[in-house]
């Protein structure tokens, strides 16, 4: 085993041990200290995937679309072909780091502060779990793991909002469940399809169609891609979300928006787009339309929104209203956007969420009407919940920036009236999106305090400030050094660019 | 070594500005010296900042010969690649000083105009470290701006000074309006930047590059040149307050008043200007761009000078006169000129940043921006009385002062574009941009001769305040601006000035080639100046006490809400869009989530249905469990049968 397989299995070992540790661990705050170790030990083996197996330049006709940097590929079920094939690439790398680094954050964040609602330890374990079911479905190269690890993801998470959640958050969390399962079931379907066409479920083999018939692409990418636009989610199937994210506590919003959502961008690329690329052809144009719609119905509604965190859900609504844009164009620029978009969008909303949960912390409110004049009483966090709100607007130097313009331009790129339409009218959602976040800044940190904001105090709590710093960073070099995401994934966006092209 | 010059000019105040927001921004309630000591090193940052961006600039503007280009790689977007570079030449370096000049003034006159004033009944909080840093960085995105040689490198700046207006003009604590203000100013311009982005993506779509070399060099299908050209006109027109998106200027007075010359002189509106004589090939080559933009040019530049005459608030006065000679540099660009346009806007940068400190100094003494409220401060304020004059008369275009020359030159590029047909539009462009900008000479002298009466002449209108000249800390930044308000105009006479703003890549409009022209031309102005100053000073004489204004008469209403144009944008797109958003909710909620919640019911309901219909007594029960029997029987039999 090299070391590289070594940091793919720790990947994944070191969170799920850790889960069962804090379990076992009989102190609250111990076990939540383990916890937060084993999710350092995650990122720490993250980050050093990124170096060595990378031998190779450019893409050439005879080798596959997918080469891994590392890979693990071992007998599971042998009297059912399952493999476990796992590897990472540049598609997968930065989301992989994502991931660890907000479960980190999030774990870090509730040695501080436990949600009311259950002990701290299980709150712990369960995150250590979802990062499990997300990582390993970042990390999966047979679409059966892949699936396997898809699902992993959705019990603990219901049992987060279920356990820790806000008022309405037994009805907010079956309502995530239900309609994700209805996802998973097409997922399960479109699995069968392509593993039934096939005769192989190794995504390496897979990716660029595998010889499949045109008839049985479409079928695949149908299901594929209705189960992932439940997943990311694309207008019209997104509306568990906001639900999901306002009753969710603050640490299981920000694993929501900012890795959750992304294992539906990623399947569209990795698994929909790569394994079915024909049926991609045909159904972009309905994916395109879809996500500008996605873009401006979500900013209009934000628009008129008058709940915080409601708020910021919707805005994800139309952010990955971009990023699904990025894809369906088909195009190197478009995918690439749509990478960059998907971490952006996951620094990004997941401090927006931090923000806006500090701020209900502190107000006991989240209505918007009842919220004004923080810069008066807590000028940092005013300060920090400008920013969020400026990276998330897409303010070029920052990391939202690049994925938006970059989708915008790609639906230019490809030209004709459809796309260039489409183009023009991604455009204006970002001026739309300008409008409701400076809405928000405007109402809530403003003019005189309102009587729930005139008690709070200025102060940030230490680990406020652990959990928020990070992202602040990354959100700053991201947009000034997008190559810290994008130089790694060149070289694979070609390869499947390669294939997916006819 | 130029290009470390170049890199290093925008460098500086953006890190000067990262830096400060670091510091804490409200000083702590338990201890008096530490908010003094972060003010101090606010201060101290601020002002090292604009200092040094001024030292690189000038050490720019004597190193840089000809036009020189460093760049690269930024990031690949699939092959689109994306530079980080820069483009420098004499133009971009006479602004650049331009820009530093002014934002150092406004760093070291905030010092003291940031303080406790003599009509601030209590001890207010200014919240001066993350003031002077969104200074910092406004300078320095604009100076991203100016030596930016990528086109992708230039909306970063353009955006970020679009977000330090908004973050500056919100800052003032106490004024009710400010946040709304400044939330349109972002918002306005933000809409035009959905055309500046739109037509970037063409260009660099079209060269395969963002570079503003390779863009410029690649030879573009005549509908993309056309199509681009008008959609980065949308977002020049946004950050150059040109019509229909220039509602924001005038409300952007919200803001501090450094903060108003800032955004009216050095930053902001001439980037919209810069950035159109930077791409200027690409415009010459789709005329139907310079039309529209000659167009607009031309309303704007009468829309502004018209409404700054019936305004009472000092500032807004200010403020439509910046929109009216933003028409002028518009207008120039459109007749072909880019040197004219260029050299009116570092003539205006001088005189608008003086007039704008000169104000604050008269606001920062009688308390009031209203002209109504004052007069008669001659006397008691000298200095900053002949500051104001010298700025109004170079606004006005009084010889020999900046504003003549520059004023001068546009308008004889237009003239010649009119009678020769030497622009690169049709010469009824340059026939309604000239006389646009002759009958603007004769409104602009009206207006600035009224606010001279109206606040330095007569009887002073509020008698209990001893206003005073300012302290030392506000004079010595006005009274050095004077120096170039007064004699920046001559410098178009020095060969080596004239040449920096030289654009070799345009053929020079009309006979001369210069930048300032002497001769039979200059008199029609100087009539339009007369005329208007002599009519403003007619009605002031009849009655002393009134305002010049009520000569107006029933225009007086309309000119002071500017042709009622926000209550225009506000119906046909605040409204709509309100609207829209409202039926988007409900729409969402009922129809989209409606569905989904709705087959949850259905379900459920089914469920209860089928529960409820399996509940039930024994005789129907086995009546129940009977036929079934009886039909599974049938069915085997039947089978049995057919085989």
């Amino acid at each position: 085993m090299t070391l590289g397989q070594g940091l793919l299995v720790a990947v994944l070992a070191v969170p799920a041990l850790g889960a069962v540790a804090v379990a076992a661990t009989p102190r609250d705050r111990v076990a939540r200290l383990v916890g937060t170790v084993a999710a350092a030990l995650t990122l720490l083996a993250a980050v050093p995937l990124v170096f060595g197996g990378r031998g190779w330049v450019a893409w050439s006709g005879n080798e596959p679309a997918v080469r891994p940097w590392h890979q693990l590929d071992l007998q599971w079920v042998p009297g059912l072909e399952l493999r476990f094939h796992l590897g990472v690439d540049g598609i997968s790398w930065p989301l992989v780091v994502l991931t660890a680094l907000l479960t980190l954050l999030c774990c870090a964040y509730t040695m501080w502060r436990v949600p009311d609602g259950g002990s701290g330890r299980a709150l712990v374990a369960l995150l250590l779990v979802v990062e499990v079911g997300i990582l390993g479905t970042f990390l999966a190269l047979d679409l059966v793991l892949f699936f396997l690890f898809f699902e992993v993801v959705l019990l603990p998470m219901y049992a987060i909002i279920a356990g820790w959640g806000g008022a309405e958050r037994r009805r907010a969390a079956r309502k995530f469940a239900l309609y994700t399962l209805f996802g998973s079931v097409l997922l399960l379907v479109g699995v069968y399809v392509v593993v039934a066409a096939a005769g192989t479920a190794d995504l390496v083999t897979l990716t660029g169609g595998a010889g499949m018939s045109r008839g049985t692409q479409l079928a695949a990418f149908t299901l594929l891609a209705l189960a992932f636009a439940v997943k990311s989610p694309l207008w019209p199937l997104h509306s568990w979300l906001p639900d999901a994210h306002t009753q969710a506590p603050t640490v299981g919003s920000v694993v929501l928006a900012g890795v959750l959502l992304k294992m539906g961008t990623y399947g569209l690329i990795r698994v929909a787009v790569g394994v079915a690329p024909e049926g991609a052809r045909w159904a972009a144009p309905v994916l395109g339309v879809l996500a500008v719609a996605a873009i401006l119905i979500g900013s209009l509604v934000c628009l008129a929104q008058s709940e915080v965190k409601r708020l910021i859900a919707y805005s994800s609504v139309g952010h990955m209203g971009f990023v699904l844009l990025g894809v369906a164009t088909l195009t190197a620029t478009g995918i690439q956007a749509a990478l960059i978009g998907n971490v952006a969008h996951g620094v990004i909303t997941g401090l927006l969420f931090f923000l806006a949960g500090a701020v209900k912390d502190r107000t006991g409110t989240g209505t918007l009407a009842e919220l004004s004049g923080l810069r008066e009483t807590s000028p940092r966090l005013a300060g920090l919940l400008a920013f969020a709100a400026i990276a998330s607007l897409g303010l070029p130097g920052l990391a939202g920036f690049w994925g938006e313009a970059f989708a915008v331009i790609a639906a230019v790129q490809v030209g004709g009236p459809l796309w260039t339409t489409l183009g023009v009218l991604a455009a204006v959602g970002g001026a739309l999106t300008a409008a409701y976040f400076l809405r928000l800044l405007r109402q809530v940190t403003h003019n005189r305090p309102s009587p729930a904001v005139g008690r709070v105090g200025p102060g940030l709590a230490g680990a406020e400030l652990t959990a928020w710093v990070p992202l602040v960073l990354l959100a700053l070099a991201i947009g000034l050094a997008p190559t810290l995401v994008l130089g790694v994934a060149e070289a694979p966006v070609d390869a499947l660019i390669g294939v997916v092209k006819p | 070594m130029t290009g470390l010059l170049g890199a290093l000019l925008p460098a500086v105040p953006l890190v000067a500005g990262l830096l400060g927001l670091l510091l804490p921004p409200a000083p702590r309630r338990d201890s008096a010296t530490g908010g003094d000591r972060a003010r101090t090193a606010a201060v101290t940052l601020g002002v090292a900042g604009a200092a040094g961006a001024l030292a690189l600039a000038v050490a720019l503007l004597l190193t840089v010969d000809g036009p020189m280009e460093t760049s690269a790689t930024w990031v690949d977007f699939g092959g689109l690649a994306v530079t980080l570079g820069v483009r420098l030449d004499g133009a971009a370096a006479l602004v650049a000083v331009a820009v530093t000049a002014v934002a150092l003034a406004v760093q070291v006159y905030s010092i003291g105009y940031l303080r406790r004033g003599p009509h601030d009944d209590v001890d207010v909080d200014h919240r001066y470290p993350p003031y002077a840093a969104q200074i910092s960085l406004f300078t320095g995105a604009m100076l991203l701006v100016v030596v930016a040689g990528d086109l992708i490198m230039l909306l970063v700046g353009w955006e970020v000074m679009g977000l330090c207006s908004y973050l500056l003009i919100a800052h003032d604590r106490r004024l009710a309006g400010a946040p709304a203000a400044a939330m349109k100013a972002f918002l306005v311009t933000r809409v035009g930047d959905v055309g500046f982005l739109l037509g970037i993506a063409l260009l660099g779509v079209s060269t395969g590059s963002f570079r503003i070399a390779d863009v410029l060099a690649h030879d573009h299908s005549g509908a993309t040149l056309t199509a681009a050209g008008l959609l980065l006109l949308a977002g020049v027109a946004g950050k150059s307050a040109q019509f229909p998106l220039h509602t924001w200027l005038p409300d952007a007075m919200a803001g501090p008043t450094p903060i108003s010359a800032l955004i009216h002189a050095a930053t902001m509106v001439a980037a919209g200007v810069y950035a159109v004589a930077r791409l200027y090939p690409l415009f010459t080559a789709a005329p139907v761009t310079l039309t529209v933009l000659g167009v607009l040019g031309a309303v704007t530049l009468l829309l502004g000078a018209l409404a700054a005459t019936a305004q009472d608030d000092i500032k807004r006065v200010l403020a439509w006169s910046t929109v009216s000679q933003l028409g002028y540099m518009t207008g120039a660009l459109a007749v072909g000129s880019p040197s004219a346009a260029l050299f009116h806007l570092l003539t205006h940068a001088a005189f608008k940043a003086l007039l704008f400190l000169a104000a604050g100094a008269v606001i920062h003494a009688v308390g009031t921006t209203l002209m109504s409220e004052m007069g008669g401060l001659r006397r008691s304020m000298p200095v900053t009385f002949w500051c104001t004059v010298v700025g109004l008369g170079a606004l006005a275009g009084v010889p020999p002062l900046a504003g003549f020359w520059s004023k001068d030159g546009v308008l004889t590029v237009a003239e010649s574009a009119a009678l020769e047909g030497t622009g690169p539009a049709p010469s009824w462009v340059g026939w309604i941009v000239w006389i646009a900008g002759l009958v603007g000479v004769a409104v602009t002298a009206w207006y600035a001769g009224r606010l001279l009466l109206r606040a330095f002449f007569g009887a002073p209108r509020l008698p209990l305040v001893q206003p005073h000249d300012p302290p030392a800390v506000l004079r010595w930044p006005v009274l050095l601006l004077a120096v170039p308000a007064a004699l920046l105009g001559l410098a178009g006479f020095v060969g080596a000035f004239a040449d920096r703003l030289r654009f070799p890549t345009v053929p020079v409009a009309g006979s001369e080639d210069g930048l300032v022209h002497l001769g039979s031309g200059v008199l029609l102005p100087l009539a339009f100046l007369l005329f208007g100053a002599a009519l403003v000073l007619l009605g002031w004489r009849r009655d002393r006490a009134a305002d010049p204004a009520a000569a107006l008469g029933p225009l007086r209403p309309v000119f002071a809400r500017a042709f009622r144009l926000d209550d225009v944008q506000h119906t046909l797109v605040v409204r709509p869009v309100r609207a829209l958003a409202r039926a988007a909710r409900t729409g969402d909620e009922v129809v989209v989530d409606g569905a989904v919640e709705g087959s949850g019911r259905a379900a459920s309901g089914l469920g209860a249905g089928l529960a409820a219909l399996h509940r039930a007594a024994l005789p129907r029960a086995a009546a129940g469990v009977l036929a079934g029997a009886l039909l599974i029987g049938l069915a085997a039999a039947l089978v049995g049968v057919n085989r």
